[in-house]
This record gives C-alpha cells, sequence and structure tokens, in this order.
C-alpha cells in the first residue's frame, strides 16, 4: 500500500512543532482519514475537531499544504504523494491544541449583529426571488476559512475592528431581507469595519460552500455604505423624491 | 470598541507574523500574480502613452482614448483648459482611469499586483499598518458610481463613433463615403461591444438598477434590470481583461493606419 508523509502541527498557542508521520493510503481518503489513522496508530492524543464528516458541519476547517481548506473535502489523490503534506491549524485564531483553535471570536462578532426584527404586524408572505439573495448566505457552514484566510485578521490582526467576511454576509442576509426593517448600515460601517475589506476575495476563494462572499454581498453592503455616507447626489436625489 | 473580541486568556496574534510571500502553499500561486502584474503593467502602460501621444485618428476612425471627437479640435486641444489648468483633452484619460481605477474587480488586482495586499490567499504580507479602504486616499473607492455616470456618458460617445465609422456622413466626415464597412469599424464595433459588457456588469450599476431594493419583487422593472446587470458582473473579470486588451488593439490598429502602414486593408471598406 503507498505510504505519504504528512507533517502534522503540533502543539499549542505557545509554541509546537511538525511532526512526521506515515500514512497509508487507499483509495478516496480525505485528509481527515489520514488525521484518523494518525490518532488509531500513533499519536492518541493528537486533537482535532470534527462531526459530519460530509462537508456540512464545518467543524474540520485546517491548513493544507498552506491552503484554508476542510480536512474531510481535501482528498488525498488531488495532492501531490511525492511530497510530504503539511497540516496546520487556522492562523487567524489562538491555537489550543494540535489542529484545534479557539474561534470564540466568532460568536463575540455575531453577537454584535442585531438580530432580525419585522414590522409590527407583518404579513409573512414571501416571494422566492425577495428571499434569493439571502438564501445563498445560509449555506454557510461556518467553517471559518473564510475568517482564516482574511489577510485582515490573518495577517494585520484587526480582530477588534473588522468582523470578517463570515459576519459581513450574515448582516448582508439580514440587510437584504423584504420583511427586516433594522438598520444595521452605520454598524456594517462602524463595528464591522466593512471598509477594511480591500475586496481581494480570498474569502470567496476557499469558500467549500461556493458562495459568492465578496461579489454579492460585501460589494452590496459597500454600496449601501456609499450611499448612506459618500454619495451627496443621491441623497439630495433621495430628499426630493422622497425614496429610500 | 466596547467589545473585546480576541478571545480572553489567551494571546492576541499579532499582525504581521509572516513577512511578505511567506507561505506554505505548494501550488502555482505565483502565476495569477505575475499574470496580473504583466497583463495590467503592459496594458496600463500603454493605454497612458497612447492618450498622451496624439494621432488617435484615421479617416473615419476615431481612437478610443480621443473620444468625444469635439475634445480634439486643434483649439481646443491648445488652448482650453479647466480652471485646475488641466487640459481638457485630457478628460477621457481622467475617465477611463477613474472608472477603472475605482472598479471593484481591478482593485483586487491591482491591491494584489502592486501592493502584495495579499499576492496570493494565505500569502504573508510585508505591511504591519493596514487600514484597507477606511483612509484616503482609498477612500476614493467609494466615489466608483460617479466614474461609472462618466464612463456611461463616454461610452455613449464611443458607441457614436462607431456609427460614423460605418457612416462617416453622420459625424460631419463625408469625404470618407457614405457608407465604410471597413475592418477598422467592425474594430470599433467590438470595442464597444466589449465596453458596453464590462459597464454593464459594474458592481455599482448592479446595486443602482435594483440591488438596493429589499423587495426585489416590488419593482418588476428593476428587478429585471438587477438580474440582467448579476449575469454580466458574473463575468465582470473576463468583461474587463477582455474589453482593456481591445481598447488598447483598436488604439493600436487606428494608431498604426494613421501613420500609413494599413492602407491596404482598408481598401474595401470603402473609403481609400
Ligand atoms: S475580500 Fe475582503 S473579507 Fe474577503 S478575504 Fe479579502 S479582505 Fe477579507
Ligand atoms: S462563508 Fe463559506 S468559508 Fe465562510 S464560514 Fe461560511 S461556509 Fe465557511
Ligand atoms: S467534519 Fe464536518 S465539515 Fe469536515
Ligand atoms: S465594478 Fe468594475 S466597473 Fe464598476
Amino acid at each position: 500500500m503507498p505510504e505519504v508523509n504528512f507533517k502534522v502541527f503540533r502543539g499549542n498557542s505557545e509554541g509546537g512543532e511538525e511532526v512526521d508521520y506515515k500514512v497509508e493510503v487507499t483509495e478516496g481518503m480525505v485528509v481527515l482519514d489520514a488525521m484518523f489513522q494518525i490518532q488509531q496508530t500513533k499519536a492518541p492524543d493528537l486533537a482535532i475537531r470534527w462531526n459530519c464528516k460530509a462537508a456540512k458541519c464545518g467543524s474540520c476547517s485546517a491548513e493544507i499544504n498552506g491552503k484554508p481548506s476542510l480536512m474531510c473535502k481535501t482528498r488525498l489523490d488531488t495532492l501531490d504523494p511525492s511530497k510530504p503534506v503539511t497540516v496546520r491549524p487556522m492562523r487567524a485564531f489562538p491555537i489550543i491544541k494540535d489542529l484545534v483553535t479557539d474561534v470564540s471570536f466568532n460568536y463575540r462578532v455575531n453577537k454584535t449583529i442585531p438580530p432580525f426584527k419585522p414590522k409590527p404586524g407583518t404579513d409573512w408572505k414571501m416571494l422566492q426571488e425577495d428571499v434569493d439573495r439571502a438564501q445563498e448566505f445560509r449555506k454557510c457552514i461556518e467553517c471559518f476559512l473564510c475568517q482564516d484566510t482574511c489577510h485582515v485578521l490573518r495577517d494585520h490582526a484587526k480582530h477588534e475592528q473588522f468582523g470578517g467576511p463570515r459576519w459581513l454576509i450574515r448582516a448582508a442576509s439580514l440587510e437584504m431581507h423584504p420583511l427586516d426593517v433594522e438598520d444595521r448600515i452605520p454598524m456594517i460601517r462602524e463595528k464591522l469595519g466593512i471598509g477594511f475589506c480591500n475586496i481581494t476575495k480570498c474569502c470567496t476563494e476557499v469558500c467549500p460552500e461556493e458562495i459568492h462572499i465578496t461579489d454579492n454581498a460585501i460589494i452590496p453592503l459597500k454600496e449601501r455604505v456609499v450611499d448612506r455616507y459618500y454619495d451627496p447626489i443621491g441623497k439630495l436625489i433621495r430628499i426630493f423624491t422622497g425614496n429610500k | 470598541m466596547a467589545e473585546v473580541r480576541n478571545a480572553p486568556g489567551t494571546q492576541p496574534l499579532t499582525p504581521g507574523k509572516a513577512g511578505l510571500g511567506v507561505t506554505q502553499r505548494q501550488d502555482p500561486w505565483w502565476a495569477e500574480w505575475l499574470g496580473t502584474v504583466v497583463g495590467l503593467g503592459i496594458l496600463g502602460v500603454y493605454a497612458f502613452v497612447a492618450a498622451e501621444m496624439g494621432k488617435g485618428q484615421w479617416g473615419p476612425y476615431l481612437s478610443p482614448f480621443y473620444s468625444p471627437e469635439f475634445l480634439q479640435l486643434p483649439k481646443l486641444f491648445h488652448v482650453a483648459t479647466l480652471p485646475a489648468g488641466i487640459p481638457i483633452a485630457l478628460i477621457p484619460l481622467v475617465v477611463i482611469l477613474g472608472f477603472r481605477g475605482t472598479c471593484y474587480y481591478y482593485r483586487k488586482a491591482y491591491y494584489r499586483a502592486f501592493f502584495a495586499d495579499p499576492a496570493g490567499c494565505a500569502v504573508g504580507e510585508a505591511r504591519t499598518d493596514y487600514a484597507g479602504e477606511t483612509r484616503w486616499p482609498w477612500l476614493i473607492q467609494n466615489a466608483h458610481r460617479y466614474f461609472m455616470y462618466l464612463a456611461t456618458i463616454a461610452l455613449i460617445f464611443l458607441w457614436f463613433d462607431t456609427v460614423v465609422a460605418f457612416f462617416p456622413g453622420v459625424g460631419g466626415h463625408s469625404e470618407f463615403g457614405s457608407v465604410n464597412f471597413g475592418l477598422g469599424s467592425f474594430v470599433m464595433l467590438l470595442n464597444v461591444i466589449l465596453l458596453s459588457g464590462y459597464t454593464f456588469g459594474c458592481h455599482s450599476l448592479r446595486h443602482l438598477i435594483g440591488g438596493k431594493n429589499d423587495c426585489m419583487s416590488c419593482e418588476p422593472s428593476r428587478l429585471a434590470g438587477w438580474k440582467a446587470a448579476s449575469k454580466f458582473n458574473a463575468k465582470h473579470m473576463q468583461w474587463a481583461w477582455a474589453s482593456l486588451f481591445w481598447v488598447c488593439a483598436t488604439d493600436l490598429y487606428i494608431r498604426l493606419g494613421g501613420l500609413g502602414y494599413l492602407q491596404h486593408v482598408e481598401k474595401w471598406g470603402g473609403w481609400h
């Protein structure tokens, strides 16, 4: 049976190193299977987080050969078996142990987004075309790979000023909802810090749900921020025509 | 910010941990970066030089960098300046640069290519004072829709120039015949088609035409406009490259013709 060499990060937020493990490869194997084999045969204390092994729970995010990916969605036959495969924890979050990171930052950002607020006495009928946009964003499995790859968090560590792409799509799904009346534009600008995003689209590149994060959520929100803060002529027209 | 978002009890992550170009990626991520640097570099420099050089006209054909024609009247070219001392003949260049420079696609392309911000996904960066588009000069990106309005006006002139290429009399150039189905006419036609596809996929236009509505079905005509713009928008990058390349090719064609290198090709066009 062919063997592939894995270099897996072992350590915690204080530090650590890549440890070599040989894994026997069988057909159809994914990187998460390789981690199971290492746990079963070589390192029972290897920490990994996983749940579904079906690319639906968003738990098994890691960096495989430097690319933020789901371990359960990365087949070994897509990797070069002649080179060692590196598996490291997500870099934008503090490491708890080995491949497990502390992603609680995300839940704290989420709490700052005002929830869905319907009009009093809402008629709950909606047409499909009115919710199409929000439904794309609802596909999110909260794997936080987009957060991990976003250079604003990953390289510039702007966790206090920038909420990250996952939360901009959540804000977009609420803002674009036909029955929601809450106004989140000021918080999208100031608290989620949308101006920090320079639309370089890495979030879109890594999203396993193939959500068009930048084109369909962030840029439309940036345009809404422009409507509010940077478009004096548009504002005048709205005042005179009484349109929203 | 009142909330503390960094995980309590852990070290806050420090910026700039990796360093420029540092990555564990093994795939050739730099190929896209290099392609963008070379492509944008060559076409950008060409456009700039071409717009400065003059000689943007050949028979009934007008280079897109010199449209609309009335800006190029010798009198205006030499005498007329805007209050800031900017020659009027530079207006087309300012519109083109402003529109493309603040375009959401090109922003991605040049932030990555020329600012390495980031050069590739999960590839390290050098700078530690990043502020994204929250500060000058990048706040100017918020004016993209205004450049889009100007570019749309310019596009109307370009369509007019194309009609003039086919029917020179329309533009007061009947010395080149009444009908001219020359190669140059088709070069110009493809140019305006590509520029229209690029402009119609603009994110700002997509927003203004209907994307800003929450209730899409409340205004069916705007929903239809948004759907159409979304189709073009999905391929905005491709339109951006194709139209940039072809705008330069159109200028080159007309320039070479104007310098006398292409006479024979236009023989069957009818104006020689
Ligand atoms: S497009 Fe914006 S949010 Fe997405 S990775 Fe790039 S900077 Fe981050
Ligand atoms: S948007 Fe995509 S990459 Fe980001 S958390 Fe959701 S599923 Fe993961
Ligand atoms: S284990 Fe659920 S997404 Fe990988
Ligand atoms: S977004 Fe590219 S032209 Fe407007």
